[in-house]
């Protein structure tokens, strides 16, 4: 019988990852957009580094950062009684920080391809920038809001590396779908490996299938990255 | 600044510097005025002549290295003072050359969107019948024609009750049937909100329908402010018939040349020899004017 509880564990942690990354995403990118420091580009730079290092990179000094041995993860243990090391409030703000790229770039994007006398025609009506933001701008760019949550829900699933050295394979805790594979085919259960496969296979398959549906509806098709 | 208290203020003062970079390169725009409340102002010039730009700058959408703006008792801008009323609290209404329409908003919501918190909507109704609109009100901008969105964008600027009205060559988009349509519905405007109203215009026809003075802007400086007669109709002065228009054909009949010119509405016939044919081209801006001669006058 196949345990459910990594894909269960998973999609909770997908979820969590993505609510926090449209909360900080909407914001972020709106900065981005619209704001010409200098430093904005060191900005861009440090949030895109996800997609280019190897994630046992950034698990690797996240693990460090987060360590009860280390001054950070001491302060935190001390102060507010929390231990991001092999928990799931650890496995969520380090799957935040992986998967940051993939809700920035496309709100970047969305943002970006509104014309600029919109947000210019609101602030002529009266209108603040934050009534703006939510009745101007972010209405008409759905299309980069759902591909940024889809996106990131979507590569939080799928990474590995990250959840390994941050989180280790405790079950019920951290042991993801992705996780869960390759422990079973490390003790040789290649039977029960292959369905979380196929259903981590299905479930990616499904959601990029949604987001091209939901760019070729909205008739703007927009790069993913 | 020092009142004279016998005449009244006038409602708007603007004063500004600020360095254009244009694709002909860098310019000083250099440029003051004042207008009277309820009039229509008409800025014009060559493009790159910073008439947009100041429309910009009255409502607060682009600094100015120095500047000042008084409209009424408020003083908008003033560098002098670090003043600056961010474009969100200058009580204007914006057309912008190609709208601006919020795609996600129906043609009434772009009006109820653009009403200040807790006021009356009976405006809206009230707008979407002057501007005919009211057949559409439920349809979103991207069916609507250029001359519907312009209604939209115009009935949008004024349902928040502004002090000054600012169009950016609002009739550009449009062709001359519907040029002429909409003038009538910015001037219905204008005259039913008691708008002071500044207008962006290269369209001489459109100036002399519309505006009560005209700002002749050249290489970022103010050149004329007058009456659009007393600039654009100096027969006025020397008595001779005068028409400008542009020329929209140029036909050889046997030895001389019979040249088309569009004036308003109007096409006037003119003959010129080969030679001076050869000097015209289709496209160009002309003057016809004849000095020692005896008009017909016949009623229409």
């Amino acid at each position: 019988m196949i345990d459910w509880s990594p894909l269960w564990l998973s999609l909770r942690l997908a979820a969590f990852t993505m609510a926090i990354l449209l909360l900080l995403g909407i914001p972020l990118a709106w900065w981005l957009a619209y704001n010409r420091a200098r430093w904005k580009a060191a900005v861009e730079a440090v949030i895109s580094l996800p997609m280019v290092l190897p994630p046992s990179v950034l698990g690797f000094y996240l693990l460090l950062a987060f360590s009860p041995a280390g001054s950070f993860g001491r302060l935190l243990d001390q102060w507010f009684d929390l231990r991001l090391v092999f928990t799931f409030p650890g496995l969520v703000l380090a799957s935040v920080i992986y998967s940051l790229p993939f809700m920035i770039n496309p709100l970047l994007a969305g943002f970006r391809s509104l014309p600029p006398d919109l947000h210019e025609a609101s602030r002529t009506l009266g209108k603040s920038d934050w009534t703006t933001l939510f009745h101007v701008l972010l209405p008409n760019m759905r299309a980069s809001l759902i591909t940024g949550a889809v996106l990131s829900f979507a590569h939080t699933i799928g990474e590995f590396g990250v959840v390994m050295m941050i989180g280790g394979s405790i079950p019920g805790q951290t042991r993801v779908a992705s996780v869960a594979i390759y422990d079973e085919v490390q003790s040789t259960h290649y039977r029960l490996a292959n369905h979380y496969a196929l259903v981590l296979l299905a479930l990616s398959f499904t959601i990029l299938l949604l987001v091209y549906l939901i760019n070729h509806r909205y008739n703007k098709p927009k790069s993913m990255l | 600044m020092t009142e004279n208290p016998t005449t009244p203020a006038p409602t708007l003062i603007f004063r500004t510097t600020k360095m254009l970079h244009t694709a002909s390169g860098h310019q000083l725009l250099d440029v003051g005025f004042q207008l009277k409340q309820g009039s229509i102002l008409a800025l014009y010039g060559p493009s790159g002549a910073g008439k947009t730009t100041i429309l910009r700058i009255l409502a607060g959408l682009t600094d100015t290295a120095t500047g000042y703006i008084r409209v009424g008792e408020d003083i908008w801008l003033d560098t002098s003072h670090h003043i600056n009323l961010p474009a969100r609290h200058r009580p204007i209404g914006f057309v912008f050359q190609d709208f601006a329409l919020f795609p996600h908003l129906t043609v009434r919501g772009q009006l109820e969107f653009a009403l200040p918190k807790k006021t009356d909507r009976l405006i809206v109704d009230e707008l979407l019948s002057m501007m005919e609109l009211e057949e559409l009100q439920h349809r979103k901008p991207a069916i609507l024609s250029g001359g519907q969105q312009q209604r939209v964008a115009l009935a949008r600027a004024i349902a928040r009750r502004p002090r000054l009205l600012l169009l950016d060559e609002p009739l550009s988009a449009l062709d001359d049937e519907m040029r002429y349509r909409l003038q009538d519905f910015i001037l219905k405007a204008h005259r039913s909100f008691q708008l002071t109203t500044i207008l962006v215009s290269h369209y001489l026809p459109e100036i002399f329908r519309l505006s009560d003075e005209v700002i002749v802007l050249e290489n970022g400086q103010v050149r004329r402010q007058d009456t659009a007669a007393n600039i654009f109709l100096e027969e006025k002065i020397s008595s001779k018939f005068r028409v400008t228009g542009e020329i929209i054909d140029i036909q050889p009949a046997d030895i001389v040349c019979i040249v088309s010119v569009l004036s308003g509405n109007n096409i006037v016939k003119v003959v010129a020899t080969a030679a001076e044919a050869a000097a015209l081209h289709i496209g160009q801006k002309v003057v016809v004017a004849s000095k020692a001669f005896n008009p017909i006058i016949l009623p229409l």
